[in-house]
């Protein structure tokens, strides 16, 4: 697959957004300035990234706990994430869901989940609308290996294929379920073997490597928008930091040599590696790009902390709807 | 309206529920449902016989036996845009969808800081009385009314059964329909056209002046007949049937209270921990001086629901049990 500079350029720029939003949201978490949990997607951005470039704006994504990644990959904006991580007024969800439930519906992003493998269903449903609607829209929904593990992944993956709904399954194979390696809790190493048993096609990816993401994406929401109904993609790839927060709580669940070898493969330096070398972006030009991301980011720090706390009275509001007019 | 005509819009129950969603369905097209067996065969009640010729398989739809993507289907369909009713068999499985329920329906709009908007319908059906046991017959609507972001309604005649199917489909909130499966034929009125019995709104179908039963559901029935064996004994009972049970018109109740002095609250689902619980909590804050005793319950026992018959009618509140409890209250 031929892919433009274009779509390069703008995979790179996804990637590079996410990383550095995560990297602050460490920081600021370090510095105790951000409440409650804080799941990291630094060392995965190739997977949110290749993926959500190989969509149209109108189709739609499900997320996780470690859902910010792909809010920034399907275009989501800074000001209002840094508002929303800081509970304030000002954030995507009014500072009533915080990182576990961050969204933007209007991109189609139908939210981060603090329940494992919940999304699943709920992509799956949304499938179903687009196929009820016949509009072409695809919905892909993201999941860990951990979340391979519960029902409603399962139930949900037999439905979509059962009902050959417009779905594309992304494994975020990470190898750890939280705090436990994936070999205590599964007896097969690849989680896509279990496509097989829903009639799915899947595929393994090199989750590191953004192009060979967005090229199986690119095929898999193909797959889906002619009506062919659901497949899989298993990326695998690598939490750089904790399963929340930054520092390891002094847990030895994980060595630093396995560490390090993951990050000599980390998914932006490989592919800067590759533009560089095939004179799509020099390393002058890629860090031009960093600097940008990181001065946007730093914004979005600032606007956040202006921004006002929400009102008590909202405690009291957006729990039910109106009735229709 | 002629006797003839009036007689020929009798409907049971069950049908009064069919009719209800094959008319918001021709209004409608965003309106499907999905569920096990509520397709091609109708439903094991036969609620959605003929829907699936009259409407095909995209909006009457059957699918596995997966009560947790069953309710994420809809959650996810609505918060696109659709209208959809998905249906969990009994009542007794809306424990095996419970995370998509409580943690995901319920509290979208909420999380997402009110963006999201959820027009989504889950029908089930429940109550005890055919010998169906433990995990097929219980009454769970006090688990639901307890989360935020949840309504629900238990029809008690086919007329509400109509119209609060039609309510809960045009709302725009997750809202669970309770059916009750021994009522499902019982025969009543049911206009032809299409209307909504709000949510939200009780009824006193019996006006009187000793004392209040509320209740709902199938034991509105046995209230009624309770009622009419008191009245020989000289008491008047008020009989108030709250058709939704969360939001709960306790302004129907309290104001009963307040003319009736004696309040009786009447249902199906365990006493412990019931709607009675709250019910008489809430009056005791608003209506305390009105009172003339403590505030009566009757329910089911503190036991799973049993099969043998002669067990299930120990376990099951009636009639004759429910005069008991209001002539206690009463002192009589």
């Amino acid at each position: 697959m031929q892919l433009s500079e274009d779509v390069l350029l703008d995979m790179h720029h996804r990637m590079v957004r996410i990383r550095h939003f995560e990297e602050a949201a460490g920081r600021l978490a370090e510095e105790s300035r951000l409440p409650g949990f804080l799941h990291l997607y630094v060392g995965e951005e190739a997977v949110a990234a290749g993926v959500c470039v190989a969509l149209n704006d109108d189709d739609q994504i499900s997320s996780t706990h470690r859902g910010h990644g792909h809010l920034v990959a399907k275009g989501g904006d800074f000001e209002r994430m840094m508002a929303e991580l800081m509970g304030k007024a000002t954030g995507y969800c009014k500072g009533k869901g915080g990182s576990m439930h961050i969204c933007d519906l209007d991109l189609g992003m139908l939210g981060a989940n603090g329940i494992v493998g919940a999304g699943v269903p709920i992509a799956v449903g949304a499938g179903f609308a687009n196929k009820y609607r016949d509009d072409g829209r695809v919905s892909v929904v993201f999941f860990g290996d951990g979340a391979s593990n519960i029902g409603a992944f399962h139930e949900a993956a037999n439905m979509a294929a059962a009902l050959v709904l417009p779905v594309v399954f992304v494994c975020e194979n990470n190898e750890y379920g939280e705090f436990t390696p994936r070999e205590r809790t599964m007896a097969i190493t690849d989680v896509v073997d279990r496509a097989a048993g829903y009639g799915m096609p899947g595929v393994i990816v090199d989750g590191m490597d953004v192009v060979a993401v967005h090229e199986a994406a690119t095929e898999a929401v193909a797959l889906a928008r002619s009506g062919q109904g659901p497949s899989f993609i298993e990326a695998k790839t690598y939490r750089f930091y904790n399963h929340h927060g930054v520092q390891t709580l002094g847990m030895k669940y994980r060595s630093d040599e396995e560490l390090a070898e993951w990050k000599k493969r980390d998914p932006i330096d490989l592919f800067e590696a590759r533009l560089a070398e095939s004179g799509v972006l020099t390393a002058e030009d890629a860090q031009a790009v960093h600097e940008r991301v990181a001065g946007a980011v730093e914004q979005a720090i600032v606007f956040a902390e202006e921004s006002p706390l929400p009102k008590a009275e909202s405690l009291y509001e957006d729990v039910y709807s109106g009735v229709t007019p | 309206m002629t006797v003839t005509e009036k007689e020929a819009r009798t409907l049971t129950y069950g049908a009064a529920f069919n009719e209800g969603l094959r008319q918001v369905m021709e209004e409608d097209p965003d309106v499907f449902f999905a569920g096990e067996d509520v397709g091609k065969a109708g439903g094991v009640f036969g609620s959605f016989v003929g829907l699936n010729d009259a409407f095909g398989d995209l909006r009457a739809v059957d699918t596995p036996i997966s009560e947790q993507a069953i309710v994420g289907l809809g959650i996810g369909a609505a918060v696109t845009g659709l209208r959809p009713v998905v249906d969990l068999m009994f009542m007794d499985f809306i424990l095996v969808a419970m995370d998509q329920i409580a943690n995901q329906a319920a509290k979208l709009k909420y999380m997402f800081g009110g963006k999201a908007t959820l027009p989504l319908t889950i029908t089930t059906s429940a109550g005890a009385g055919l010998s169906a046991a433990a995990q097929h017959s219980q009454s769970l609507e006090a688990i639901l009314c307890h989360i935020p972001g949840l309504k629900v309604v238990m029809p008690s005649n086919p007329h509400d059964a109509k119209g609060l199917l039609v309510a809960c489909i045009r709302d725009n909130n997750p809202t669970v329909y309770v059916k009750n499966k021994r009522l499902l034929g019982l025969k009543g009125d049911v206009p032809e056209d299409l209307y909504e019995v709000p949510i939200g709104v009780a009824n006193v179908i019996r006006p009187g002046s000793s004392v209040t039963v509320v209740t709902y559901g199938r034991m509105v029935q046995e209230s009624a007949k309770a009622a009419d064996e008191l009245a020989g004994e000289g008491v008047d009972c008020e009989i108030i049937d709250l058709r939704t049970v969360q939001p709960l018109d306790i302004d129907a109740v309290t104001t009963s209270a307040r003319k009736t002095g004696n309040i009786v609250v009447v249902h199906e689902a365990v006493r412990f921990g019931g709607l009675g619980a709250e019910i008489a909590s809430q009056v005791q804050e608003q209506a305390f001086d009105y009172l003339d005793a403590p505030v009566g319950r009757v329910g089911a026992p503190f036991t799973p629901v049993p099969f043998s018959p002669s067990l299930e009618a120990e376990y099951v509140p009636n009639a004759d049990r429910i005069a008991e409890g209001i002539r206690e209250t009463l002192g009589m």
